[in-house]
């Protein structure tokens, strides 16, 4: 190995009583690209955090380029070269990207010379590394793969040989992705260090030279990643063996369950996100929606259960009309069997200063099952929620316990054991594995996979096209509001890829 | 990236957390009456003896904590439902409007103890009406309940002092208030249920209003915790997004919620108007609202704390009024220092000491703290 950049030496990390890292040792060398996976929760965020100097550690010691450093604080790291690139970007929106870049390191009291100084900087870090950025672009206007190469001009601007990256990709097109590591590669051909955090093993794989995994706040193995497996690093996370992909036998899709006509969804601020889409979905199949983040699936998934009302069009649910664009609410549609998991759990899904049992009934707290005239019967609120737990393996076993104590897996398992055990005839889906332990996703894939078989329709968004082909009998790619392709669940990323970015592929489609 | 925020035994959250903020409020507040030149020590003496330490004095403090009792309820049930209604004040205020009506006209004929429930009812629906309005213009037009609550206290205020220094005044009278009310509009007392224990009472206002706001907290607890509609509220005030989610209607909770919870200021008029002043004067909630906020938040949303607060603040205005009496240096308005500063404590600064006795009960028993539960464990 190389000389090392970053030595991390017995690192600990507590947080009252739970220890986020324990005995962390980590030499990341010189000039390479180091990518760290775990479950959430493993402790990658906090070590980072650590190195950048957001938290210190309760004791060991880091070394960068051989010496020993004191990093308290976010400056004394950009100080010693490090820089970050968060997952949620840290940019002023109404900003240009030069007055981004200075943010912090203005080097006047005017900001005449300062600017004058990062548009020459600005080019030659666009010469060397080809990051290329309208330095007078306003944040808000550029997309989101442009505001990353903002984050990282910004860190090396300030000097950066070290580059920590923060599940990057999680926003990004797989051809924004496939950009990013350009971008990386060459960074490190330049001589910079990389460190990579992310839970996509696929990555990894593809970009990094050597990658650490950690589990419940160790380290417990560091490879080669030539000399490693995805099976390997995916065993070593979850610490069991794991099935990546899930396996399912022939869908044998039924009736029309769900039939979308002409649909058409405006956002709070007018702006139309779903465009005149349709589709159906039959009994026995799941059907997948696949796209980049911010593409309508959202509004999409918000219209047809109700929460946001639709502009115009049409929607029938087991041949019998809904009137989605005024009176349907969520309630009368779970009363007629659609019941829906929706993308954001902790704001939507659950309240999670309730208790476990509380939200097992969120949405069918007016079935009669849960009262006694107008009391909660709480005996069979528990007693239902404990056979849920039972059911679906939800960990830990007390209903009684505050939702927001749960891990994300638990608390999605919890979402869905309520909303599959009502036994609807559709269930639709919004990123059913977001933030959720590898040891989880297979559970719930399973899950899905049995709810398909069983007959029902189930419709799938999600951000993971992975997930998407493993999941889906059929695909539909959503680009700016609209469908812009049907494929089956043997289409390639690449082709899918294209869809999603807008691109139309005739050779694709044929 | 998440923080863990390590929970603590529910003894320590509602039982120890609120009284080192209280001694710390008190420890401020002793500070402020050394700088008058008085002995903070005697003064808390005086303060507590004069609370608690002859049998008119409980039952003074009781008096005023049925009063907060009401207010804090009220507080508390549009808390829970994510609503802050500052309105309680207005509330109570224009309830004492509902009260004289129904006092006026029956207290000749009835007996009091056929004049009260109608009495209840009266205060309760003039409370939640006046409570209405801001609701409806919240759940339908989006204006922000704590402008529209605020502005109502000042048209309340304004409307009894045109009924009180017009058609609710006698002729002859110059007093800005109504007739006393007869026999039949007057409450019991409860000062023998104190001298039961053997204290003497000269004379004090406290009356079977105790026992409702009691009932009422009960009923409250029975609302939030056991109801589908507290249940509804719950869900709102957590998250509205939820709410929506689970197909609960924005409108008609915030609605429900806001007239609960007028009606339980309303309620509040009853124990001054009925059992102690017999007539309504002009002001005579006179802040008791406000005071409810820092009851309800002191309390921490619950019935059983917000009775324990009230009982808190009964002894504050009791036992300060006891101590602006005794020591002449330290004059009413440093009596509202003094719950100004435990309002600050135990409401604004209500977690300052949190993080501290967090990490004291992780260093001594990890277990205590829920370490199993918030430790992510992977499914």
């Amino acid at each position: 190995m190389a000389q090392a950049a970053i030595e991390l030496i017995g690192i600990n990390k507590s947080f009252g009583a739970v220890r986020a890292n324990r005995d962390i040792n980590l030499e990341i060398g010189r000039g390479t690209i180091h990518g760290i996976v775990g479950e959430n929760g493993a402790g990658k965020s906090t070590l980072m955090s650590i190195l950048y100097g957001f938290y210190q550690a309760d004791s060991g010691e880091i070394r960068v380029g051989g010496q020993p450093a004191s990093i308290k604080t976010p400056n004394d790291a950009i100080a010693l070269g490090i820089g970050m690139v968060h997952q949620h970007f840290m940019l002023v929106d109404n900003f240009t990207v030069l007055e981004n870049v200075i943010l912090g390191a203005e080097s006047d009291a005017l900001l005449k010379k300062s600017i004058a100084k990062a548009r020459s900087e600005l080019e030659r870090l666009e010469r060397e590394y080809g990051l290329e950025v309208d330095p007078d672009a306003i944040i808000e206007e550029l997309p989101v793969g442009l505001q990353q190469r903002v984050e990282i001009l910004k860190a090396l601007y300030r000097g950066a040989e070290i580059l920590i990256l923060d599940e990057p990709t999680g926003v990004l097109t797989p051809a924004e992705a496939d950009h990013l590591f350009r971008i990386l590669r060459q960074l490190k051909d330049q001589g910079k260090t990389v460190v990579l955090i992310t839970h996509k093993l696929r990555e990894i794989m593809a970009i990094t030279d050597t990658v650490s995994v950690m589990r419940q706040g160790t380290m417990v193995a560091t490879r080669e990643t030539a000399k490693t497996t995805v099976e390997e690093l995916a065993e070593l996370m979850v610490g069991r063996r794991v099935l990546l992909r899930v396996e399912k036998g022939e869908a044998a899709a039924g009736a029309v369950k769900l039939a979308v006509k002409n649909l058409t969804v405006r956002d709070t601020r007018g702006v139309t996100m779903v465009d005149d889409i349709s589709f159906d979905i039959r009994a026995g199949e799941i059907v997948g929606i696949a796209g980049v983040a911010g593409n309508g699936q959202s509004e999409l998934l918000e219209a047809i259960s109700g929460i946001r009302r639709a502009v115009s069009g049409s929607v029938m649910l087991d041949g019998k009309p809904i009137d989605l664009t005024g009176a349907a609410d969520p309630g009368e549609l779970r009363d007629r069997g659609l019941a829906h998991v929706p993308e954001d759990r902790h704001h939507v899904g659950l309240v999670l200063a309730f208790e476990e049992n509380e939200n097992s009934i969120l949405g069918y707290h007016d079935d009669p099952r849960y009262l006694r005239g107008p009391f909660l019967n709480i005996d069979a609120i528990r007693n239902d929620a404990k056979d849920k737990i039972t059911k679906y393996d939800i960990r830990p076993a007390d209903c009684r316990l505050k939702t927001a104590n749960f891990s994300g897996g638990n608390q999605q398992k919890i979402v869905l054991a309520r909303e599959m055990e009502q036994d609807p005839g559709v269930l639709i889906v919004g990123q059913p594995t977001r933030g959720v332990d590898v040891g989880a996703i297979e559970f719930i894939h399973k899950r899905l996979i049995a709810m398909r078989d069983q007959g029902k329709a189930v419709l799938v968004v999600s951000v993971e096209l992975d997930e998407i082909r493993s999941l889906s009998d059929r695909i539909l790619v959503m680009f700016a509001g609209r469908i812009v392709g049907e494929r089956g669940p043997e289409a390639t990323e690449g082709e899918l890829g294209l869809l999603m970015a807008g691109i139309e592929h005739q050779e694709a489609a044929e | 990236m998440s923080t863990p925020y390590a929970k603590l035994p529910a003894w320590a959250d509602y039982g120890l957390i609120p009284l080192i903020n209280l001694f710390v409020a008190f420890v401020v507040a002793g500070f402020v009456v050394l700088l008058v030149g008085e002995n903070p020590l005697r003064a808390a003496v005086i303060l507590v003896e004069g609370a608690f330490g002859k049998g008119t004095g409980i039952a003074f403090t009781l008096f005023y904590a049925t009063t907060f009792i009401f207010t804090g309820l009220s507080v508390a049930v549009a808390a829970h439902c994510g609503l802050f209604n500052i309105g309680t004040e207005g509330q109570a205020y224009i309830a004492g409007l509902g009260i004289a009506i129904v006092c006026l006209s029956f207290d000749s004929t009835l007996p009091w103890w056929l004049t009260f429930p109608l009495a209840i009812i009266a205060a309760a629906a003039v409370g939640a009406l006046w409570a209405l309005i801001p609701a409806y213009l919240q759940a339908k037009r989006g204006s922000h309940i704590v402008i529209t609550t605020i502005m109502f206290n000042f048209i309340a205020a304004s409307i009894m002092v045109y009924l009180l220094v017009g058609p609710l005044k006698p002729a002859a009278s110059q007093a800005p208030q109504t007739r006393n009310f007869l026999a039949g509009a007057e409450l019991p007392k409860l000062n023998w249920i104190i001298e039961l224990f053997g204290a003497k009472i000269r004379s004090a206002p406290l009356n079977v209003t105790f026992l409702l706001a009691l009932v009422m907290a009960f009923l409250v607890w029975l609302l939030i915790w056991r109801t589908k509609l507290g249940y509804e509220m719950r869900t709102y005030g957590h998250s509205p997004k939820a709410a929506r989610y689970a197909g609960i209607s924005e409108t008609r909770i915030i609605i429900t919620a806001m007239m609960i919870s007028g009606g339980l200021a309303g309620m509040m008029a009853l124990n001054p108007v009925m059992g102690d002043q017999h007539n309504v004067a002009i002001d005579f909630v006179s802040g008791a609202g406000f005071v409810g906020i820092a009851v309800a938040l002191m309390g921490r949303l619950h019935p059983v704390g917000i009775v324990l607060a009230a009982i808190l603040f009964g002894m504050l205005y009791q036992g300060g009024a006891e101590l602006a009496f005794e020591m002449p240096a330290i004059s009413r308005d440093m009596i509202v220092i003094i719950q100004g500063l435990v309002i600050l404590f135990a409401g604004a600064l209500e977690h300052m000491f949190r993080p501290y006795i967090q990490a004291l009960f992780a260093s001594f028993s990890p277990r205590s703290v829920g370490m199993e539960a918030v430790k992510g464990k992977g499914a």
